[in-house]
């Protein structure tokens, strides 16, 4: 656990850049063996933000995020998410996982369960909503993402698109306050891209947090309020979309840009 | 075949049946008994050796079978076939065993209930499912009231207990009780704390790495070492204990086999969603490692309930002990093939039915990954 202070992480910590931010992350590292996979990360996001991490592979941003719910452990340094920390205390761990949700590459649904099922199945052990209040509530976000007539079907029933779709459904319906999503898209064909890039896209029009790795510098441009480059495990640079792709400032993130942008 | 080949325009090719010869039985036929000339051949042997087999083991199994007589010398004059006459005559002992006579309707019926017992099990969309699995999980304390006697039963003791009803009595007991033992030793060695872990591994790799007969033997004489003397320890409760232990064993390595199928997408999206360690367990990921594990886990139980007959070693007498005590008498002298056919069909029955099960489990549950 580093240095983080273990009387201290008992109770919420207050933070001291203000309340609006609701993950905070100070001086983060993590290695996997020796391998120093982060480096001293250092990030705030406020209620509200649109935040697109990109990089190339191997640069840690899937592992930053998924040290956020703890997917990862960070071995120095401190996570903060809505005013818990992160430490090896499995009650807050609880916590926090419960007010993020987290949609996969590679959708990760429950293939033994109905849609609908998929979608219940945290409000009801979760948060212990009643089953038919939380059946509502699925249905309201499957209609939401476009899907309520698969409802009843399998997973493996469905194509990839309305699989992704179903998966951001089931996070949302235990009405997370922050959503992560680790390469969406990456495991789909094109046609499909573009109805689970949509679904996200009007999920942030409702003033979802969300951070997302991704490699669609499209919806970077029209949705996030920040991007931020990763490199080496390190972020190289953050800045606003314009900002970012008119006027990079790093040699790393220019060459980024014009190789993925450049054809 | 004087059929002309017709056209028709681009996008208006009606369907047609597949030409004859390549439909039906013709087909069938065709592609399964003679697709080549070793094909061919095979299809001739196997049906000259069908005929060779067949009606013979009819005659002395039904056509020439006894089934009424007092003695042997009688049996042979009747009828050249199987003497069924000995079976009938040693029914009862095969199935009840020494099980009072007066009181064998507490078996009959403790079976009945355990029928009744297994179908809320079994099977879902049964009518009253849900109080139907209370009454199986007391089920096995109406079958030891009944079995055993007491509370205004008349005792029997479990040295009376034999045959058939003593191979299912350690059989059902030994997977009712091994395969809960067995999940959790599974869950045990894929823990991530050390000392549960390394418990698991211990026990599951000891009780592999040991014949069944030996920790039978364990369980008859040694055990009587370690307890303080004087503790009367019902031998037929020992037995039941190893045996439930010993397929536990099993059971985990096969369900460990099933756990490490699932995906690591899978137990961190239960991760993510705030699920406890084992409601993820028992909703998301043994659901799946179990279905994959039914071939394993139901090889098992047969293994298991075949091996029953094993207790005859330490001088319990199930149906294969009184079988060959049977043998013995001077009336029924030589009869061995009638006995043993007959066992073996009890446990062909038993084991093939829990064969079939697995396959409708097996199919029943694919469909939620079918396309």
């Amino acid at each position: 656990m580093g240095e983080v202070n273990a009387a201290e992480s008992k109770t919420p910590v207050a933070s001291a850049a203000g309340d609006d931010d609701l993950i905070e992350i100070i001086g983060m590292h993590k290695w996997y063996g020796d391998f120093h996979v982060l480096k001293d990360i250092n990030l705030r996001v406020k209620r509200g933000e649109r935040i697109v991490i990109c990089g190339p592979s191997g640069s840690g941003k899937s592992t930053m995020i998924r040290c956020i719910n703890r997917l990862e452990e960070h071995q120095k340094g401190q996570i903060i998410v809505d005013g818990i920390e992160l430490t090896n205390d499995l009650k807050q761990i609880d916590a926090i996982r419960r007010e993020v949700g987290m949609v996969f590459q590679h959708f990760n649904l429950f293939p033994h369960l109905t849609v609908l099922d998929n979608c219940t199945l945290g409000p009801i052990w979760v948060r212990q909503t009643p089953k038919a209040e939380a059946e509502a509530t699925a249905m309201e976000y499957l209609s939401k993402v476009k899907i309520p007539e698969q409802a009843h079907k399998y997973p493996g029933q469905l194509s990839g698109g309305q699989q992704q779709r179903v998966a951001i459904a089931r996070s949302l319906c235990m009405n997370p306050r922050i959503m992560l999503f680790d390469e969406p898209t990456s495991a789909l064909d094109p046609e499909m891209i573009k109805e689970v890039l949509d679904t996200m896209v009007s999920l942030a029009e409702t003033g979802m947090t969300m951070l997302c790795v991704t490699h669609e510098m499209g919806f970077a441009r029209t949705v996030a309020d920040r991007v931020i480059f990763m490199d080496g495990g390190e972020i190289i640079e953050e800045n606003e979309p314009e900002e970012f792709f008119g006027n990079p400032q790093h040699d790393r993130t220019k060459l980024f840009l014009s190789q993925i942008l450049g054809h | 075949m004087s059929e002309v080949a017709q056209h028709y325009p681009p996008g208006q090719h009606p369907d047609m049946p597949p030409p004859a010869g390549q439909r039906g039985v013709l087909l069938w036929l065709r592609t399964n008994l003679f697709s080549s000339w070793i094909n061919t051949l095979m299809t001739i042997v196997a049906v000259y050796l069908l005929y060779k087999i067949v009606p013979p083991l009819l005659d002395w199994a039904v056509l020439d079978a006894v089934m009424n007589a007092a003695n042997r010398d009688e049996c042979r004059q009747l009828g050249s076939g199987a003497c069924w006459a000995f079976i009938n005559d040693r029914f009862s002992i095969l199935v009840y065993g020494f099980y009072p006579a007066a009181e064998r309707w507490r078996v009959d019926m403790s079976f009945i209930l355990l029928c009744l017992a297994l179908v809320p099990v079994l099977f879902d969309h049964v009518p009253f499912r849900k109080p139907g699995l209370i009454f199986s999980c007391v089920y096995p304390l109406i079958a030891g009231w009944l079995l055993l006697g007491g509370f205004g039963l008349q005792p029997v003791g479990t040295d009376e207990f034999g045959g058939m009803m003593l191979n299912t009595v350690v059989g059902v007991t030994g997977i009712a009780f091994s395969l809960p033992l067995g999940i959790l030793l599974a869950l045990g060695r894929q823990s991530h704390l050390p000392i549960v872990k390394s418990c698991s591994v211990c026990f599951i790799e000891f009780i592999r790495g040991v014949p069944l007969i030996t920790l039978l033997f364990v369980a008859s004489t040694m055990l009587n070492y370690f307890l303080p003397p004087g503790t009367t320890f019902d031998l037929l409760l020992r037995v039941l204990i190893m045996v439930t232990l010993f397929s536990s064993g099993y059971i985990a390595e096969v369900v460990r086999g099933g756990l490490q199928a699932i995906p690591k997408g899978q137990y961190e999206a239960a991760d993510s969603m705030g699920l406890k360690y084992w409601q993820s367990m028992r909703l998301i990921v043994l659901p799946q490692a179990l279905k994959i594990s039914i071939p394993g886990i139901v090889n098992t139980f047969i293994g298991l309930f075949k091996d029953t007959t094993l207790v005859l070693i330490i001088g319990l007498l199930d149906v294969l002990g009184i079988g060959k005590s049977s043998l013995a008498d001077a009336q029924w002298n030589g009869l061995s093939n009638e006995i043993y056919v007959s066992i073996a069909l009890f446990f062909f029955i038993f084991c093939f039915g829990m064969s079939r099960y697995s396959i409708y489990l097996e199919k029943k549950l694919d469909k939620g990954y079918k396309r």
